[in-house]
Parts: C-alpha cells; structure tokens; sequence
C-alpha cells in the first residue's frame, strides 16, 4: 500500500480525529461557527469541482444552494420528515442545475457565467414574489431541526463534510477527474482524445448540484430558517470564490481550509467592527495574489528537479 | 497496395467563414499505409481542412468518409472514438499529472461511471512512451520536459487510441534537426503499422522526405496535386511560394554604404517555451534603405519583428539610432518611432475606416500635422478616402491591408515595419499593394523593413535582402544576386 507512507492521508486523519474530538473541548458558540463553516466548506467543495476541474466559472452556486435549501423547506412545510425534505431539496437542485447546464454549457466563453449569474436573480425575484409560500425576503420558517444541542449539530455537519469530501475528493482523483480536467482546460484536444465534453460538464454540474443542495437543505434545519441572506445571496458567491482560490483551486480539500478561514476569521474578528470584513478580504487577496495556486496548492505544489 | 480501398476519402469539402470561403471544393484520399503532405502558406485554408476532418469546424458541403462511413459533420469526439487521430502543433497537457498519466487519459473510455482505469492502461501507456520515446521522462510533470518531449507526449496522445488515420499538424515546427530525423521516424513508423497519414505543412521541402504524394492549396483552393517533386516543380505552386518572374530594382541613387545603422539587430536569440524561435540573428538597416527579409512561414520572421517591437523577450542586443532597445516597453519603442503593421493586421473592426487612422495619428502634435499625414495618406491609397465612412472589419483583404499600412505610418515611423503585407490577398491586390509600396519608396525618404514569403513581391522594392531560414539568417545580399544563388534552394 502505496498510501500509507505517504503523510497527506495520515494527516487528513489526524485533522478528522482532531475535529472530532472538538465537543470535548470546544465550547458551544465556537462548535457553532464550525458547523456553519463545514457546510459552507460543502458550498466551496461543489463548487471547486466545477471552476477546477471541469474549467467552468459557475456564478450561481447559490442557485443550487438556494434550491436545495428551498426546496427541502417547502416539503417540511407540508409535513415531510427531515430525511424525505433533504432527499427532494437535492433533486430539485439536480433538476434545476440541469435544465441550467443544458442550454449554458452550449454556450463559450464568459456567457456560461453570466447565465448562472442571472439565474441566481431569477431564483431571487421568484423568493420575493412567492413570498406568501417562501416568506420573501424574511425567511421561511422550518418545524424541524436537526437538534437543539451544539454538540449533536456540530457531528452532523462534521460527518456530512467528511463523506461529501471522501466523495468529491475521490471523484476528482478518479479517471472522471483525469478527464473533466482534460475538458476543462482544453475542450478540443479533450473531444479530439475521445470524449464527449458536454457529457462530462453536464455530470460535474450534476454532481456540484447534488451536494450544493443538500448542503443547502442540511443549513436549513440547523439554522431552522432559509433565508435569501443564508443561501441564496450573491455574496455568499464572492465568499464561496474566495474560500476555493485562497484554499486552493484543484485540490477539493483546500476549499475546505479556505471556508473554515473565512467563517472563523470573520468571527474572531468581529470586535473589529466594521474593519472585519476588510481584514479578512485583504488576508485573502494577498493569499492569492502571493500564493495564485491558495494555501494546499502552494503546499501539495509539485517539487522535482528541473 | 495502391489496389485497397482508402482509409480516408475526401471530396467537395467546403467550407465558409461569413462570406468568406476558406476551402472551397477540396478532395483527396488516403490509403493505409501512405501518407500524404497538405501544403500552403498561412491562410491557405490547410488548417481548416485538417480541423474539418476532425469535426472541429462543421464543414458547409462535401464528404468525409472513414473507410466507407460518412462522418462529415460529426462531433470531434465521435471521429476520434471511430479512428482519427490528431496531433496538435501546441501541446496543452495536464500540468499537474506526469506524462505517464497524461497518457493513460487518452486511454480512458468515454464513460461517467468508469471511475478507475482498467489494468491493462497502465502497460498500455508505459508501451506508447517507449515506443515515442518518452519512456525515461515518464514519472516526470510535462512543466519540466523540454519542447521535443512535449511534442512526443502529443505523438503518444493521438497513439493512445490505435487510430486509423493520423493528422498531425506541421510536424517538425520548432524541432532542431536531430529532432527532426526522430520525428520523421516515429511518423515512418506509422506508415508500417498501416495507418494513413496526413501531413500538414507550410511547405513542401519540410515533409519532402516523408510523403507518398503532395496535395498544395492556395486561398482555399486546390493549385496541385502530385510528387513531393512534381509539385516543387509545379508553375503554380512556385509562383505561390517566389511570386512570377523575380525582378529587382536596385535603387542607384542610395548609398549607405558608409554611416552607421539606423536599426542594428545584433546576434539575437528568441526562445518560445523550449523551442528556438531565432538563433543568432543579426540584420541591420540603414535611413532610407528599403530591406526585406525573406523566409517560409515558420521560418521566424514575425519573432525578429516582433522581437524588435519589445513583444517578446530576447537574448542579445537591439539597437536603433546607437541606443539599446533592451528594457523599453513596445508603447514606448513605438513613440521612439518603430511602427510595425502586423501580419494579423490588428484593425478595430468596428471603427471606421477614418476612426481606424486617427488612433495611429494620436501621437501627432498638431491638428495641422494630422491634417497633413492624413492628405498624404489619402494620396497614397485613394480608395481610403472613398471609404473614410466604412467599417473597417467590412473592407476586403486588400483594402485592409492598405488601411492597416497607412495607420502605421499615419505614426509617423522613422522605421516601418510590414509583416507580411500580402497574407492571403488574391494576385490581383498584390499589384495594387505592389504600385502603393513603389510609390511610398519613392516619394518618400522612409526606411522599411519587409517580411515576405513571397519572393516577388519582396524583392521589386528591396535594396537589401536577407534570407531567414529555420530561425537563423543564411543569406544577405542585393536583390539582383538572389535569382541565381537562393533562387532554387528556397521552395
């Protein structure tokens, strides 16, 4: 076994471990702000697959997010239980990202990342306007949470990062990443090897779809509302494109690193006030104006004799 | 041999970029086991046949058919899954994966739910690269292999799939010789696995040694069809390649002979990536001399120009008027009075003719002095002054080229720079472009410097010729000189 005497996967252990161990430790309102950055690390993973590997610039990722979230709330609404309500969120945003990718991806250029973008106010107008079934730009109530204890919470999220990177990580090392890397850097060259790129763009799309919504739905009933603030908002985009290119585009796991950044930063830095934010955009600017390739790029970069 | 049936046939292929046909009615076959050289200069539509056969560019008519199935108009990846091969002269590999895994892409199927590569890959990919030759670089990532093991990895690529026919796209550009002599190996080699080949190239002296049969193109069309010799020989493709009848008209009343250069280029070397763009290149041109520097495409003249205009990086030194160029920004060496009019031509489509010339005249100092340019101008090429309203991106080829010309020296240049002014222009409109340059030589004390591949056109206005030649100068001297010691050796 070739990978054991490698150290990444040892020390991906022993950050899981370390992370597990956190509600022995850890106080309520930190486990918190854990919990929201993993699912937020599922956002940034999702979407890495897609500007990564398949080479696309998804501008919606809140499109996803905001159905899967939407989409699990109204079936709770109507008395589903939580499992039903996460399983119908993701297949909304299947379907929705679908009928999305199919006329974009057809499309070259900036125009794939403008249609995204504009679905993204689509998705908000109709939250606006609906707002007697989704609550407008209040929110919408969910009976159900997850749980009311931190602890409980904080494991859900944890196991949820954990399989959702075990899976987008696989898949990204897999002959499908070999090659959704090979159409995303060069469609031609990848159609004149054999493959069909639509095909392969559309599957990433799926896939960033599935686990973007069930992210979505997942925050929903541990936050027990979706509001346009939490999951639909174009500034969780700026904030999911920071995490992935200061974590490192084409690693899955740096997106990872780049979420927990922004979300605990955000926080301990909250006595700033207004400074916050700017602190934590300027550290992130520098970190990909320095280091282009994000912090595990520039860790994992290859090392070998010229 | 020549009793099999054709792995590929083509025949009426057409095809039309807005009004302009790029290949019109081309057709040739391919058996296995032979390989045929598609030659032409840029823009000849050589290219655009080769991306048609791949299903890259839907073609607008005609028949592409694969050992019997039509496949005209297909999706690339379909062609390739059925047996064409393509290897691109720009590899784009995955930088982050070692040339053994870029390999073992090209061998994965085409399926979503294949996540793993089957067993048999991994020999089947270690098996290419011997063969190629790529078999001690394996475990290396492409970033740092030099330029010939990148274009072994795009040879490996198109391997991958055991293609019936294999397009590659100018074999040897950027090679050194011994490469070349490797290269011409690997692709013999194909010929003995009984593929069909089909060559791509500028010209037919690089691919001579290695075709069966040369089929030459010229703005879209076929002009022959033959031997590698026959097809040197042939009236039209020579008058393609060195124009008609080569004259000279050496200007008496220059002599230069004695102050110092205006330009001087002094043992330059241009590296792209790891290939040798221009090596120990040195030209000079004096104030007032009208110089051209001949050479096939490829052979590295838009490098020099380019070189000059500070576009690219280089080793060595640029002088003009006895001061370095080394360090100045293009912007800057341009204002200093080196204007070059590009081989691509760079208009702004959309601004009219007029907008287009009073851009190159921003720099003047006086309303009067643009005033005076632009008369002149107008002078030199009335059919601007017919078009003054038209957009620039609706004029045809000739009439951009000139608007293209008189921007440039709407600028004023102490030193003109044309790259190749007659880029895909009909015979007809080099005339034209012809009479404006013999005008502009000698009304005016301008010094230009040209870049040609088509001799005739080059040699007419020219005081001096330099000859460019797989990026090093092999010749200088009059005009008048070059019939009789370049003359055959250039196609």
């Amino acid at each position: 076994m070739r990978m054991l005497r490698r150290p990444g996967p040892w020390i991906a252990l022993l950050l899981v471990a370390l992370a597990a161990s956190a509600p022995g430790w850890m106080g309520a309102y930190f486990l918190g702000i854990f919990t929201t950055a993993y699912y937020f690390g599922v956002f940034a993973m999702s979407w890495d697959l897609l500007f990564g590997f398949a080479g696309e610039v998804n501008f919606g990722p809140t499109f996803l997010i905001g159905l899967g979230a939407y989409g699990a709330g109204l079936l709770n609404n109507a008395g589903f239980g939580i499992p039903l309500c996460l399983a119908g969120g993701a297949v909304v945003a299947v379907v929705g990202g679908a009928l999305l990718a199919l006329p974009a991806l057809r499309l070259r250029g900036p125009y794939f990342g403008l249609i995204t973008l504009v679905a993204v106010l689509l998705l908000l107008d109709c939250i606006v306007i609906f707002a007697n079934v989704t609550g407008g730009e209040i929110g919408m109530m969910v009976p159900d949470v997850l749980s009311i204890d931190a602890s409980v919470n904080y494991w859900y999220a944890l196991g949820f990062l954990a399989i959702s990177a075990l899976i987008l990580f696989g898949l990204s090392r897999s002959s499908l990443g070999l090659i959704l890397q090979a159409t995303g850097q060069d469609r031609i060259e990848a159609a004149a090897l054999g493959f069909n790129v639509t095909k392969h763009k559309l599957a990433a799309f799926c896939v960033s779809a599935l686990f973007s919504g069930l992210a979505g739905g997942m925050l929903t009933f541990y936050e027990g509302a979706a509001s346009v603030d939490t999951v639909v908002s174009l500034s969780i985009t700026v904030q999911i494109v920071i995490a992935v290119v200061f974590g490192g585009r084409r690693t899955i796991l740096g997106a990872v690193l780049g979420s927990i950044f922004l979300i605990l930063f955000d926080e301990l830095l909250r006595p700033l006030g207004q400074l916050n934010t700017f602190v934590v955009s300027a550290i992130a600017l520098a970190v990909i104006i320095f280091f282009p390739d994000g912090v595990l790029g520039w860790v994992l970069r290859p090392r070998e004799p010229r | 041999m020549h009793d099999e049936a054709p792995l590929l046939a083509v025949s009426g292929l057409t095809k039309r970029f807005g009004g302009l046909v790029a290949v019109r009615d081309i057709g040739f076959s391919i058996r296995p086991g032979e390989i045929l050289g598609l030659i032409g200069p840029n823009g000849s539509g050589k290219s655009t046949v080769m991306r048609l056969v791949m299903g890259i560019e839907r073609p607008n008519a005609g028949s592409v058919k694969l050992a019997g199935t039509e496949i005209a108009g297909w999706p690339t990846h379909r062609i390739a899954r059925n047996g064409i091969g393509i290897v691109f002269q720009h590899s784009r590999p995955l930088h982050r994966q070692t040339v053994l895994e870029n390999i073992k892409l090209a061998l994965l199927p085409d399926s979503l739910w294949r996540l793993a590569a089957e067993p048999h890959v991994e020999q089947r990919a270690r098996d290419i690269a011997e063969r190629v030759g790529l078999g001690a670089v394996i475990g290396r990532r492409p970033p740092t292999l030099p330029f010939a093991d990148l274009r072994r990895l795009e040879m490996a690529k198109a391997l991958a799939r055991d293609p019936r026919v294999v397009l590659v796209d100018e074999p040897f550009a950027g090679l050194t010789l011994a490469e070349v002599a490797t290269f011409s190996e690997l692709i013999d080699g194909f010929r003995r696995d009984g593929r069909a080949v089909l060559l791509v190239d500028h010209n037919v002296k690089s691919v001579a040694a290695l075709v069966d049969r040369v089929l030459a193109m010229y703005l879209g069309e076929r002009i022959a069809e033959g031997t590698a010799e026959q097809v040197m020989r042939d009236e039209t493709v020579r008058r393609v390649y060195l124009g008609g009848r080569i004259e000279a008209h050496p200007r008496k009343e220059l002599d230069v002979r004695g102050g110092e250069a205006l330009l001087e280029v002094r043992g330059i070397d241009v590296l792209y990536g790891k290939a040798q763009a221009l090596q120990q290149v040195s030209i000079h041109v004096h104030a007032g001399e009208f110089v051209s520097v001949v050479g096939l495409n490829g052979a590295g003249k838009t490098t020099l120009f380019n070189a000059i205009s500070g576009l690219v990086p280089f080793a060595g030194d640029i002088r003009l008027g006895g001061a370095s160029l080394r360090g100045r920004t293009p912007a800057r060496i341009a204002r200093g009075g080196i204007v070059q009019c590009p081989e691509t031509r760079e208009l702004f489509a959309e601004l009219s003719v007029r907008e287009n010339l009073d851009l190159g005249g921003q720099h003047l100092a006086s309303e009067a002095a643009r005033r005076t340019q632009l008369d002149w101008l107008f002078d030199l090429f009335p059919i601007l002054n017919e078009r003054q309203r038209q957009k620039a991106g609706t004029l045809s080829g000739g009439e951009q080229q000139m608007l293209a010309i008189a921007r440039a020296l709407m600028m004023q240049p102490t030193l003109l720079i044309l790259d190749e002014p007659t880029l895909g222009l009909a015979p007809v409109i080099l005339e034209q472009l012809s009479k404006a340059l013999t005008r502009l030589r000698e009304t005016t004390p301008i010094t230009v410097l040209l870049g040609e591949q088509n001799v005739t056109f080059a040699l007419p206005h020219a005081d001096r010729v330099y000859v460019l030649e797989h990026a090093r100068i092999v010749w200088e001297g009059a005009p008048g000189r070059f019939a009789a010691e370049m003359g055959a050796g250039y196609l």
